[in-house]
């Protein structure tokens, strides 16, 4: 297999990048790799999870695209931008909020996502709960009428009019 | 009685005979990161602070015991040695890391079996772990879902709807949840296949590492390999992407150790002979030496070239030549030479008494 670059040397670096459930290879040789800046993560522990979430932080610290200044601070906890990008943890809950729009695309680079699919907990994300619960029946009111249960359909649309209720 | 898992080797996770593909899979682990809604994370909480979480985390698991979760005992660490906490660290109940933060408010509330373990501000203020023998990632879930759910009825988590669970690190925000299998892989390092198992496994959003988690070095070749990705995907989609993943990785190990049972059967007749022989007669041992020894006679065990010696007495070995476990039973500190002379002691006793057994 030839580098997809230059297509004249082997392809030697390999990798696939996961974004919102879209799977992407990509195939380079080594000095297009180099050149391209690719993040090649080492298996060995040479590089642990804060230096590599320093450098997650860090370089999406230097591209433009976020408001959130080395300054800006956790109303909560006080912890500043600076401070994350150091130890490569958030201080508090209310980080998550705080610092947004700086995390948004460290999640999508972590985890290639960012929402939450997962468990809910019942006291805490009881709203959570509700709005699934709602969504989960609109895509059920969409197959009824889609395969014409006109009568099921009805049924559902009430129940979901009665969840809407207990979520205002 | 958790003060039975500070002084002897066992712990639940050993019992090979009680655990599925346990000839390859050690053990499964499945941890569910948590934090409390009022808190700073860890790492900045005050004393003041402190105090009043282990309160409020004391109220909260003595209104749900003893019934739901059954002989736990919570051990601070203010009140235990480095020793006892190195223990702790030796039978993977707690973090390295974890270990050498003695503050007041950091501790384990641990099960008698040592099967179910939750970490108390280490990382995040609580991840509740439960360990089992052999592959069974989804008992494992189970378990570790049920404490949760007892414990979130009495405190308030950190949770958001985009978020899911929030963690000190945003690399375990979403589910908070780590999954992983410690695996002997014999085969695969002899067959030189181990670089292809490692890139494949990164692909697919899994991690390699160490004995002891991360930073931590590979001896003995056994292998932890975990997910990587916390966020948009459901315990369920983790939990049964590993047990796929690792149940190809023991049928391709199995395959292999037949292939080089009939390729090169005087080889590793030999190699597992000699594994034995030293095991057996040493007078001094490194902790690497023995751990690399003990893999040749563990595969010599599986293949059925070596008999009479039983898996759990291997597990249990894993455990006892780690140098808090050599300290615990000489009953005192002992330099590195002192302890390599402990370890020959205990390996020759352990595999001479199963012979006799």
């Amino acid at each position: 297999m030839y580098c997809e670059e230059c297509n004249k040397r082997p392809a030697a670096v390999h990798f696939t990048q996961i974004l919102n459930g879209q799977k992407k290879e990509t195939h380079l040789c080594e000095k297009c790799a180099a050149q391209k800046g690719a993040v090649i993560f080492n298996l060995d522990g040479q590089m642990g999870i804060p230096n590599l979430l320093g450098s997650f932080f860090g370089s999406h610290y230097i591209q433009g695209g976020n408001t959130n200044s080395p300054e800006t601070e956790c109303p909560s906890c006080g912890m500043k931008l600076v401070d994350i990008r150091q130890t490569g943890k958030l201080g508090c809950a209310d980080c998550y909020n705080a610092f947004d729009q700086y995390l948004e695309p460290i999640l999508r680079r972590i985890h290639g996502n960012n929402q939450h699919i997962g468990k809910v907990p019942a006291r805490e994300g009881e709203i959570v709960l509700l709005k699934r619960k709602i969504e989960e029946l609109k895509e059920q009111l969409h197959q009824a009428v889609v395969s014409e249960e006109y009568e099921k359909a009805a049924e559902i649309r009430d129940s979901i009019k009665e969840l809407e209720k207990q979520n205002e | 009685m958790a003060a039975d898992l500070l002084k002897d080797n066992y712990v639940y996770w050993m019992e090979a005979s009680k655990g599925q593909d346990a000839d390859i899979v050690i053990s499964s682990r499945v941890r569910l990161a948590r934090n409390l809604a009022q808190f700073p994370f860890p790492h900045l909480l005050n004393a003041e602070e402190g105090e009043r979480f282990i309160q409020l985390f004391k109220t909260a698991w003595q209104k749900i015991s003893p019934a739901a979760m059954p002989g736990m005992t919570l051990l601070m660490f203010d009140q235990l040695s480095s020793l006892d906490r190195q223990i702790l660290v030796e039978k993977h109940l707690i973090s390295p890391g974890h270990a050498r933060n003695n503050s007041d408010y950091n501790g384990v509330l641990v099960n008698e079996d040592g099967s179910l373990a939750i970490m108390i501000n280490e990382e995040d203020h609580l991840r509740i772990q439960c360990f089992l023998p052999g592959l069974q990632l989804e008992e494992s879930l189970d378990r570790a879902q049920k404490v949760d759910d007892l414990l979130e009825g009495e405190l308030s988590l950190a949770f958001d709807e985009r978020r899911g669970y929030l963690t000190a690190c945003p690399t375990n925000a979403g589910t908070g949840m780590r999954a992983s299998v410690m695996l002997h892989l014999p085969a695969f390092v002899i067959s030189g296949q181990l670089n292809f198992l490692f890139q494949n496994i990164s692909q697919l959003g899994m991690t390699v590492r160490g004995l002891y988690g991360e930073g931590t070095e590979v001896v003995g070749n056994l292998f932890q390999i975990s997910n990587q990705i916390t966020l948009g995907q459901t315990e369920e989609d983790i939990r049964s992407k590993l047990t796929s993943i690792t149940m190809q990785i023991v049928e391709q190990e199995r395959a292999m150790r037949q292939k080089i049972k009939a390729d090169m059967v005087y080889q590793l007749e030999d190699k597992v002979g000699r594994a034995y022989g030293i095991l057996t007669n040493a007078r001094v041992m490194t902790s690497n030496e023995a751990m690399n020894l003990l893999s040749d006679l563990r595969l010599g065990i599986d293949l059925g070239i070596i008999k009479d010696i039983d898996v759990f007495a291997l597990n249990e070995l894993l455990v006892a030549i780690r140098p808090a476990h050599l300290q615990r039973k000489a009953g005192t500190e002992m330099e590195a030479f002192a302890r390599d002379i402990k370890r020959a002691g205990v390996i020759k006793e352990k595999l001479i008494r199963q012979a006799q057994d």
